[in-house]
């Protein structure tokens, strides 16, 4: 079959930021399936406390400084976060750097929360329904944390070696992006775990 | 279509006979409750064959009225475009109307099928694997009693059954007098049905629970009135103490070899709970949940051997001698 | 360097004919031998593996349904003990849903998706790769748990309590439980990659009112598969947990609930059955535009009714738990809903009647079946919306009514077009005509025997045979139509060694396609058959819903990728202007050992909870290598 060419595309860039490139999409869609399970488990947790008389069930509530503490800092972490994103797009190799190991600090530390706020649940996994679904939605956004974080430190590692390349800036906006998620995630789980036992 | 018609007269040749197999059959109702649902059954089922055969004749005709030379395929004559898409859309909507109406017929049935009656006879069921425990409650302690596997209830009375689970999930069903509801572990729900005529009518467990599902039937036994009351009140009194020695043997054998752990005989120390009530044993219609009729060489060969009559069930092989063996079945058969 | 070489680098409007496609050729090429076979990222590899697996587990299903149906044909037969039967019937669902229906309906789209948007890859093809292994793996995992006689045998939705610990202590609920695991994320993994590749490789021009209805009806599924999916693996992640470290979600005793499972289970289990259903009938409605020699009449409206099936299909889950006491208004309310979804099943059933009626159909075997296909699903459909009314379902529910219902739509809706889709794309998968005489002859044996099965199972359930029942005593009255379903399982059966005999011949002797044996209308028949590595020397550029149609002799292309290195054309997601030539990647090795990882991952955690300690690493390790840039031009500027 012959062909005509009707335009030449040669002269397009050959990679980009935001909606305009493929990797974005695959995190949305990541984001929209993870959400989902989200939601699912928030779904689960609310039955199960619909369905029973008595809730938080055999505990009280989750101790409020851990969570609380978290969440603070999540929101901060958006700061910086951001600026990553306007450095990346600026494509600043040495303001990148230097925010990713921020940004993986922050994880760190957040993690190290993590263990202080599953040790203030006051219940087990293992004592009734409600301790199991505590435990499986923070378990959940814990291995979410983690993944993230284990990109970031990777991410952060590859802007040192010869590399880092500019189509990398447009991975960091994804990673600034995908954080942006699990912060997002976060605040309803904080009210969900901390404060629905306390009705 | 000739399979269409090959499997069509199946239908009509099964239809009858399905009517008429009335052990366990939706299709031949005993109870104002399994009457109703046919109904509506059949209601859909006119309006689904109504719009299966429009289908099936519009696409038969549109393939037979063979256009004759072949076109473009992008030739198209935009009337008709037009004509057509008004078409597809107003069948949808008649689509949107018809099942509206039905939702509405259906949601009316509901209403006179699980219609609730203060006054009704309760009885209570426990699902087991794989057996009915039934429990007849009264206002009066010593009127309840506790039976299994066969359910006895008065004619043109309602009947309200709460159900609940000893273990897994079963399923109530009487096809012939109401649809089925479920036995849940951790809740319990209830059915109510009034039987029009008196008869034996076969029931079964329908929700998947476990290696012997298939064998978790029951019998439901609609009886006068008046009997009704005077099955009732033999079936309250508690076993009378046996007789003739060798079913005297039997009761003590029942405790010795460990049958009374797991079985209550009323009236004597036998009050073990893990397996069904043997207090009238003998005068019961079937064994091992509906498994065998009951009668001298059913209960011999389940005494012998209920793992081989119901492989997997929770009742263990006893391993009694043969002379032990019989005075147990004297002694049951005349639990009457 | 990088910019030099950007400019310097040499471009497809450079060359021409043979240079061009050797250029391309050269780049693209999956490597031969092994090495070659285990790193490929070709979509097209990688879907033809796909099908054939997912095909297998067919068979596999299959002769499992045999044996059901020779236990069946008579009264207290022992052809299965009461155990085997109990795991035969839960292996042949979980096979025949999982890693047959679902898995074939996605490998389709692998395949054909981007041949149908015009562009060189699907997009991620390296997760593209990794899938396939995962849905490997987990289909070998649960079969081969099969052999050593640990097969699941709580049904295929493993209700609570019977899949608890208590009731269920060996591990057969474990491998169910985990065998979701594996095929919900390969399911994901294309869920994503699809709707990227719809997204954003669409060909110039392809605005969304010119893309495929076939493509369409993938996009919407991916989308199902993204919202239903998450929620059977929190619930099959709860079951393992309630069994492993016995957390207590569905223990009574401690505040679980059985019906948490219930509905965690059908909030996904009734989309999967559109997840099956939408892709048949975007294959449906690409067969019938060919061979009824006109564009399918009602293209919005059909696109806009898988739209509103997908919604709809939400709303929908409680109708399977018609019968667990819940409040009868609210159950009538999902009544109302379950049948207002005849709606959009309606208005597609319409428009392919409509376009019959005007067009000139040629009666070639991807005809037939997809007109067996209308005649067989509006049966099932119509029993669908019987057993949506709750009074009705209170005496179906459970009985071999549903399992006639269920069967009429899974086969009738989803499988009858597929083995049409056989028909219509094995031309262009392996560039051989498939024999049309016993595609006749496979089609009238499929579609008597199909009715001959399962018509009867109807009345088996209205005289009161419930479903999952190993045996039945002779009294009952059952047996004479059983051996009927029988004998016509058997005729479907034969019908299904047609298919097979018929592409096993076809594939060495069959006659030649060519590019565009059907005369058909969308890009993939504008590529050689089988297609190039590379799919097309040039991207197509569309500017008509039915390209090869409206433009015979010539094909309108864009110029301008490299045939230096691996580049697909991003275009914007409305208008499909070209954005991007973005790099596409190597083949790689890292997939298949990610995907190694991940199982050994899911095995051991169904036997001890320290494997999420140990078992990770190897995964992080993996991916690491997946993503850590090889040097290769493609990721260095
Ligand atoms: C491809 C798979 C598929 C499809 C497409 C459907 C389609 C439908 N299904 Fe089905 N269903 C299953 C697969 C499917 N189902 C499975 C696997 C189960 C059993 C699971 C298990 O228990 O193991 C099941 C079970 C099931 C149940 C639970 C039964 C029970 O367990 O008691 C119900 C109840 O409402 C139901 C309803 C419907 C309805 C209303 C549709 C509708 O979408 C049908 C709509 C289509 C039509 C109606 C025909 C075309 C329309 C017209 C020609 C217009 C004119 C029509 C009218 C005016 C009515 N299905
Ligand atoms: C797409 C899904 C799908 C498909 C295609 C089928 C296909 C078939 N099913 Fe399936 N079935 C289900 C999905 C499906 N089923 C589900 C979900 C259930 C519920 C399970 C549960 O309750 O948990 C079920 C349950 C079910 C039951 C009820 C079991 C019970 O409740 O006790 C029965 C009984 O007859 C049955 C029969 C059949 C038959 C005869 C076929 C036939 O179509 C099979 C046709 C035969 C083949 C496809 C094999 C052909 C090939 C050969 C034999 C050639 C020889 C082999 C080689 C050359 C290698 N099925
Ligand atoms: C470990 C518990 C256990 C012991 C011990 C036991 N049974 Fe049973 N028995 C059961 C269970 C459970 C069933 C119900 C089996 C079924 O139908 O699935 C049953 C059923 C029966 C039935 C049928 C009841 C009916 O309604 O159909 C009879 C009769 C019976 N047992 C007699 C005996 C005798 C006699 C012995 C002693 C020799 C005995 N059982 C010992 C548990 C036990
Ligand atoms: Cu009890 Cu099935
Ligand atoms: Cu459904």
């Amino acid at each position: 079959m012959n062909q005509h060419i009707v335009q030449n595309v040669g002269e397009l860039p050959t990679y980009g930021f935001g909606p305009r490139s493929g990797p974005w999409w695959g995190a949305m869609g990541f984001i929209t399936l993870e959400g989902m399970g989200f939601a699912v488990a928030v779904g689960a947790y609310l039955y199960l406390y619909a369905v029973n008389p008595t809730w938080p069930i055999g505990a009280p509530p989750p101790d409020l400084w851990p969570g609380s503490l978290a969440t603070a800092l999540y929101l901060l972490s958006v700061i910086p976060n951001q600026y990553t994103n306007r450095v990346a797009h600026r494509q600043d190799l040495r303001k990148v750097r230097a925010c990713l190991i921020v940004m993986s600090l922050i994880g760190i530390v957040l993690l190290v929360l993590r263990g202080f706020e599953f040790a203030h649940l006051n219940t087990r996994w293992d004592n009734s329904a409600y301790g199991s679904i505590v435990w499986l939605i923070l378990g959940l956004h814990t291995t979410h944390l983690a993944t993230d974080l284990a990109d970031t430190v990777v991410l952060t590692v590859l802007m040192f070696t010869s590399h880092a390349k500019p189509r990398r800036f447009s991975d960091v906006t994804d990673n600034v992006f995908y954080w942006n998620f699990v912060v997002l995630a976060w605040l309803p789980l904080y009210v969900l775990l901390d404060w629905v036992p306390r009705l | 279509m000739s399979a269409w018609m090959r499997s069509g007269l199946v239908l009509l040749a099964a239809w009858p006979l399905g009517a008429c197999a009335g052990r366990q059959s939706a299709l031949d109702p005993h109870a104002l409750q399994s009457a109703d649902i046919l109904r509506i059954f059949v209601a859909f089922l006119v309006v689904a064959a109504v719009v299966w055969i429009a289908v099936v004749v519009v696409l038969a005709v549109g393939l037979w009225r063979q256009p004759s030379l072949s076109r473009h395929p992008l030739a198209l004559h935009p009337p008709f475009e037009r004509r057509a898409g008004q078409i597809v859309l107003g069948l949808g909507i008649a689509t949107v109307l018809i099942v509206l109406a039905l939702s509405l017929v259906s949601y009316a049935g509901q209403r006179s099928v699980f219609a609730k009656d203060p006054n009704a006879l309760t009885l209570k069921i426990t699902g087991h694997q794989w057996w009915w425990e039934v429990s007849y409650e009264a206002d009066s302690p010593h009127l309840s009693f506790v039976t299994a596997n066969e359910i006895r209830i008065p004619v043109e009375q309602p009947v309200r059954v709460q159900l609940q689970s000893a273990d897994v999930i079963h399923s109530f069903w009487i096809p012939s007098l109401t649809g089925k509801m479920d036995l849940i572990t951790g809740q319990q729900n209830e059915i109510q049905f009034t039987a029009k005529r008196a008869g034996v009518y076969r029931g079964q467990c329908a929700e998947f629970c476990g290696l012997q599902h298939a064998h978790m039937a029951f019998a439901v036994i609609a009886l006068p009135q008046d009997e009704f009351k005077r099955w009732r009140d033999h079936e309250n009194q508690s076993a009378g103490s046996p007789v003739d020695p060798l079913s005297k043997r039997g009761e003590e054998l029942f405790r010795a070899r460990g049958c009374a752990l797991c079985h209550t005989v009323r009236g004597t120390l036998a009050g073990g709970q893990l397996g069904p009530d043997l207090t009238h044993f003998g005068s019961r219609t079937t064994i091992a949940a509906g498994t065998l009729p009951l009668n001298s060489a059913s209960l011999g060969a389940w005494l012998a051997d209920p793992q081989h009559i119901k492989p997997g069930n929770l009742m263990p092989q006893m391993a009694l001698q043969s002379d032990e063996l019989i005075a147990i079945h004297h002694y049951l058969e005349q639990l009457k | 360097m990088t910019l030099v070489a950007q400019h310097s680098e040499l471009h497809d409007d450079a060359l021409d004919g043979l240079q061009l496609s050797t250029r391309l050729d050269r780049i693209w090429r999956t490597p031969s031998g092994l090495i070659g076979a285990l790193t490929s990222v070709d979509h097209k590899v990688v879907g033809r593996r796909y099908i054939l697996t997912a095909f297998v587990f067919l068979l596999l299903g299959g002769i499992l349904a045999i044996l059901m149906r020779l236990q069946l044909a008579g009264a207290e037969k022992h052809v299965l003990s009461a155990d085997l039967y109990n795991q035969v019937f839960t292996m042949h669902g979980s096979t025949m849903m999982f890693l047959f229906a679902v898995p074939v309906m996605e490998a389709f789209a692998v395949y054909l998706v981007p041949l149908m948007v015009g562009t060189r890859n699907i997009a991620f093809p390296r997760l593209n790769a990794f899938s396939y292994w995962i849905f490997l793996f987990g289909g070998c995992f649960l079969w081969i748990s099969f052999l050593f006689n640990v097969g699941p045998d709580v049904g295929w939705f493993a209700y609570v309590p019977l899949s608890n610990l208590q009731f269920t202590p060996s591990k057969r609920a474990d491998v169910w439980a985990q065998m979701i695991t594996f095929t919900e994320v390969a399911a994901l993994a294309v869920a994503v990659e699809i709707i990227v590749t719809v997204f954003k490789q669409r060909a110039p021009g392809m605005t969304l009112d010119r893309i495929p209805i076939f493509v369409w009806s993938m996009l919407v599924t991916a989308f199902l598969v993204m919202f239903a999916m998450p929620s059977v693996m929190i619930a099959s992640m709860s079951l393992i947990l309630d069994r492993l470290v016995n957390t207590h979600f569905f223990d009574a005793a401690a505040g679980g609930n059985a019906l948490l499972w219930q509905h965690l289970f059908w909030f996904f289990g009734h989309p999967e059955v559109y997840i099956i259903f939408l892709p048949a009938t975007g294959m449906a409605s690409a067969i019938l535009a060919t061979f009824a020699r006109r564009p399918v009449i009602g293209y919005p409206v059909i696109v806009l009714s898988l739209i509103a099936t997908g919604f709809l299909s939400f709303g929908l889950w409680v109708h399977h738990m018609f019968v667990t006491g819940l409040p009868q208004l609210g159950a009538a309310l999902f009544t109302a809903n379950s049948m207002l979804i005849a709606v959009p099943s309606g208005l597609q059933i319409f428009c392919w009647l409509a376009t019959l009626w005007d067009g000139r159909p040629i009666y070639r075997t991807p005809l037939l079946f997809v007109l067996g296909f209308v005649v067989v699903f509006v049966i099932g459909g119509l029993s669908g919306v019987m057993v949506a009314s709750v009074p009705i379902d209170t005496q179906v529910h459970d009985t071999y009514f549903v399992v006639a219902h269920f069967h009429y739509v899974l086969i009738g809706g989803a499988v009858f077009p597929l083995i049409g889709a056989v028909y219509y794309w094995f031309p262009k998968i392996s560039g051989r005509m498939l024999s049309e005489r016993l595609g006749r002859w496979n089609f009238w044996l499929a579609f008597i025997g199909f009715n001959v099965a399962f018509f009867p199972m109807h009345i088996l359930g209205l005289m009161g045979m419930p479903r999952r029942v190993y045996t039945y005593t002779p009294d009952m009255g059952w047996d004479r139509l059983n051996l009927l379903s029988s004998c016509g399982a058997a005729l479907f059966a034969v019908s299904f060694v047609l298919l097979i005999a018929n592409v096993v011949v076809s594939v060495r002797r069959g006659a030649p396609a060519g590019r565009n044996p059907w005369d058909a209308s969308t890009l993939e028949w504008a590529t050689t058959s089988p297609p190039p590595s590379y799919n097309f020397d040039r991207i197509p550029a569309v500017d008509h819903r039915e390209p090869l149609w409206s433009d015979t002799e010539s094909l309108r292309v864009v110029a301008g990728l490299s045939v230096e290195r691996r580049e697909v054309l991003l275009t914007s997601l409305a208008e499909a202007d070209p954005q991007i030539r973005e790099a596409s990647p190597e083949p790689s090795i890292w997939p298949l050992l990610t995907a190694l990882a991940t199982t050994v991952f899911f095995i051991c955690t169904i036997f001890t909870p320290w494997a999420v300690l140990w078992g990770t690493p190897p995964m992080a390790v993996a991916l690491i290598g997946w993503f850590w840039p090889t040097g290769s031009r493609e990721d260095e500027e």
